[in-house]
């Protein structure tokens, strides 16, 4: 029991806490798995247990090996070769099923969202052909409970790999070559994703929130992301977005309705509404966010974005600006 | 036990030759591989000024500043190559190859090609469409700039170029075998067209 509960590791970015159709199959295959897998480990332990505790007595009483002894192991192995072989290939076959039904992408899927894969953050894209246009982040992603949602996989330069246990299995984002994948959310909650594949120095803190809500409450989500940016009205904010726009930041980084439009790094024009900063690493508070601005690579040593020195009230205006984009 | 000793000395020998070689080579490829991650800008002054003479008034103070840290360093030319991108100082130089800016991978300079002086060409910007990028790049990323710009006609150790590119290269291919003629030599115009 405690095992399992070991296994089952944090809710909110676990295989065995599914929350879709898709992960549902690959939880059952991991169970059917683990319980094959047990009975197994069972019966080998148990028949090692009887054949020592039998040569023991034999030993005991003085008994001759039974003449035929050669024969019958010849048997015995046979028979746990042939259950060993069968016992693969229903792995192998269920493991195939299970593929293929998670496989096609249903042909009714309202949103979708290109997702990219860049050292160490992740670029959120939902492609919106209608006039309003597209919505651009980072990091998080939110999805209508309920429904399929296609995500587009790319990479910008080393490939990385896209795992929400909690909603589907992996995928892989290579460069230059795009891939499909699609999942659904069957209750509302906030599943951590990570990058699953080995792709430099910050690998391990390379995650993205994906945020299942009620349709309504996503529709309201969507809306703001669609606006430009929130122009400051008070002076200090309005400082800030000075310094935003004439110092290194807007070489690197993007806000709509602003001069900023540099893709280099993650676009902050609702950096205020998400939950973390630097995919995952930091919660999204004023002394995070001045910690990460001032010495990024304490918080993610090798990260793409240098230091940046301000003096104390550029800082500060700096600080009220960017958690005034809501 | 003895003869055996005996027997092998050339095998002995080259063991230590062999550790020896490699041992070295672990320490000359430390600098070359080090990932200067946070630091203070290296061989800057504060305020990004740096000296492009040798020469001084008064008391002659460390002029060390001019020999950029990064060159032997592959981390910091692959940074700088990266960098050359986001920057889009490809767009005007394209991959080195020049476009509306000059070319960047021949060995002609019109303001020096010393660190300091290719330095002072991306902070201050040049008088004939070079932009400036002071205050919009930190001086360390400026100092890689630097390592790359230079590396894309072979002035700097060729065991620090950055990986192949597609792109044009001052000789093909920054990772293979060295020349046996210096880009130099190899690339000298015929006397009758030499200033
Ligand atoms: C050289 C490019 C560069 C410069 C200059 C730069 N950044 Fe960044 N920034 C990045 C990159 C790349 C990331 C993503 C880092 C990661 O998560 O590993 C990032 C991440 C961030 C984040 C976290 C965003 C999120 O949602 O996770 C904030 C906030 C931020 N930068 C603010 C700033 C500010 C303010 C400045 C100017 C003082 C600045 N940056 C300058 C490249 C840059
Ligand atoms: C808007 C176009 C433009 C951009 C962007 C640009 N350059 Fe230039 N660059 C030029 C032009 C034009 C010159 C020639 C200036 C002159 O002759 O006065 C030049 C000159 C140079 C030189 C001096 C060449 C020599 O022969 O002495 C270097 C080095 C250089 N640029 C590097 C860079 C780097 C590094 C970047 C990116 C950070 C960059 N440039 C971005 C246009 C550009
Ligand atoms: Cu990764």
């Amino acid at each position: 029991m405690l095992l399992l509960q070991t296994l089952r590791g944090a809710p909110n970015q676990s295989v065995l806490e599914s929350s879709g159709p898709l992960a549902d199959r690959v939880e059952s295959l991991w169970w059917f798995a683990f319980a094959t897998a047990s009975i197994v480990y069972l019966a080998t332990m148990g028949g090692l247990w009887w054949a020592a505790a039998r040569a023991r007595r034999r030993e005991r009483q003085g008994e001759e090996l039974p003449p035929d002894g050669e024969r019958r192991m010849t048997r015995g192995v046979t028979i746990a070769v042939s259950a060993t072989v069968v016992i693969l290939l229903v792995f192998l076959i269920t493991d195939l099923t299970v593929g293929r039904t998670l496989d096609p992408v249903p042909r009714k899927h309202p949103i979708t969202v290109e997702l990219t894969g860049k050292q160490w953050w992740w670029d959120v894209q939902y492609a919106d052909t209608s006039a309003q246009g597209r919505v651009q982040t980072a990091n998080e992603i939110h999805i209508p409970v309920g429904q399929p949602v296609l995500f587009l996989l790319n990479a910008s330069d080393v490939i990385h790999s896209m795992w929400v246990p909690n909603l589907a299995g992996k995928k892989d984002l290579i460069p230059g070559y795009t891939q499909s994948m699609w999942f659904q959310a069957d209750t509302a909650g906030d599943y951590r994703a990570q990058c699953a594949e080995f792709c430099g120095l910050q690998h391990a803190k390379m995650a993205l929130h994906v945020i299942a809500e009620p349709q309504a409450k996503y529709e309201k989500w969507i809306d703001e992301q669609r606006k430009p940016a929130h122009t400051p009205t008070d002076s200090v904010a309005d400082r800030g977005r000075e310094v935003f726009l004439t110092g290194q930041c807007a070489m690197c980084h993007s806000i709509t309705g602003t001069s900023a439009a540099s893709h280099n790094g993650p676009d902050l024009t609702h950096l205020a509404s998400r939950r973390t900063i630097a995919a995952g690493t930091l919660p999204n508070t004023r002394g995070a966010l001045a910690g990460w601005i001032v010495d990024p690579q304490q918080v993610k040593p090798g990260t793409h974005m240098p230091p940046n020195q301000l003096a104390p009230q550029d800082l500060d205006a700096l600080l009220t600006y960017l958690q005034s984009l809501k | 036990m003895r003869r055996v000793f005996r027997g092998s000395g050339v095998l002995r020998a080259s063991a230590l030759i062999a550790i020896t070689c490699t041992s070295l080579a672990s320490l000359t490829s430390c600098k070359r591989e080090t990932r200067r991650l946070r630091e203070s800008p290296p061989s800057a002054t504060p305020g990004g000024a740096v000296r492009v003479s040798s020469l001084q008034p008064g008391v002659a103070q460390d002029t060390t500043h001019a020999r950029n840290l990064y060159e032997g360093n592959a981390y910091a030319v692959s940074e700088g190559q990266r960098l050359f991108n986001w920057y889009n100082c490809s767009g005007c130089h394209a991959n080195g190859g020049g476009g509306m800016g000059p070319p960047l991978i021949d060995d002609e300079w019109i303001y020096g090609a010393g660190p300091e002086q290719i330095y002072t060409t991306i902070v201050q910007g040049r008088p004939n469409g070079m932009p400036s990028f002071a205050g919009k790049v930190p001086a360390q990323q400026v100092w890689q700039l630097v390592a790359y710009v230079r590396s894309l006609s072979g002035l700097n150790p060729a065991s620090t170029r950055s990986a192949r590119t597609e792109h044009m290269m001052y000789y093909p291919g920054s990772q293979a075998l060295p020349m046996e003629t210096s880009p130099k030599q190899a690339f000298r115009p015929p006397a009758s067209e030499m200033p």
